[in-house]
């Protein structure tokens, strides 16, 4: 009795636990990440001078490479499955998605492998990022003059 | 004190993601293509240039900001040139993110091999 309430407990708390871990982990590494574009950005324009939208560009494409080497290297999958969604919103996951999904099918060939699949993961945010925005654009601009 | 509010809200939006992946079935792609739309919606309202001018880069690195790029460089150009600025000017601020993945992901598939 007392070991089947026991189990009924842990069996109610532990899935529950899991989430709240998985949601903390995902907040700090995405902060993280945020963090260090921001650092980026901050050193960009106060050493090198370059000016807010340029130094946010440049900060974009550091991440990407980043992300990008890390996926070919092999070992960005093994801290996704860690750091979960906080790699994954990122721009970093974008990225990661692209590389690993052309390193997957290098073996097919340039065409039919590389070439057919490398938007297999980042099309379908490229294609609702652009009909969504394309149709809110038409709203905004046609009821609310641009 | 921005470098505070970028690790909030940039670690908001990815514990927003992460919520979505635990609670439901949608999968990873599910997500990222959520969160563009999304963010392609705040911008309609200007609300999402408000919060890259709160929070920084935080607002910039999440995959909302590519939406919300999408549609600030369409109604840009769609300001000089009407409807055909619309279709012109969608990815001129997001050019760089795009190419850059490319072009990089293109470089390092030929250089490495898949691991396995």
């Amino acid at each position: 009795m007392n070991k089947e309430r026991y189990k009924e407990i842990t069996d109610r708390i532990v899935p529950k636990e899991d989430k709240l871990k998985n949601g903390i982990t995902a907040f700090i590494i995405g902060g993280l990440i945020g963090l260090i574009g921001e650092i980026i950005v901050f050193v960009l324009e106060k050493e090198f001078n370059v000016p807010n939208k340029d130094a946010t560009s440049i900060m974009i494409v550091i991440l990407i490479f980043i992300a990008s080497v890390c996926t070919a290297l092999g070992f960005f999958d093994n801290l996704v499955s860690k750091a979960k969604a906080g790699l994954i919103v990122p721009i970093t996951g974008f990225a990661h998605a692209m590389t690993s999904s052309m390193i997957d099918y290098k073996k097919e060939g340039l065409i039919t492998g590389i070439g057919a699949n490398a938007f297999k993961l980042t099309g379908s945010v490229i294609l609702y990022g652009v009909v969504s925005a394309y149709i809110f654009g038409t709203i905004r601009y046609l009821f609310f003059g641009g | 004190m921005i470098f505070l509010y970028s690790f909030i809200f940039c670690g908001l939006v990815c514990l927003i993601g992460q919520i979505i992946l635990d609670n439901t079935t949608f999968t990873p792609g599910h997500v990222t293509g959520l969160f563009v739309v999304i963010g392609a919606f705040l911008d309609s309202f200007g609300l999402y240039d408000k919060f890259i001018k709160w929070f920084g880069a935080g607002a910039c690195v999440p995959i909302t900001s590519f939406g919300h790029s999408l549609i600030h460089g369409a109604l840009k150009a769609a300001e000089d040139k009407g409807l055909l600025g619309l279709l012109g000017g969608m990815f001129s601020l997001t050019s760089v993110g795009i190419v850059a993945a490319i072009v990089f992901g293109f470089i390092l598939t030929m250089i490495f091999k898949a691991r396995d």
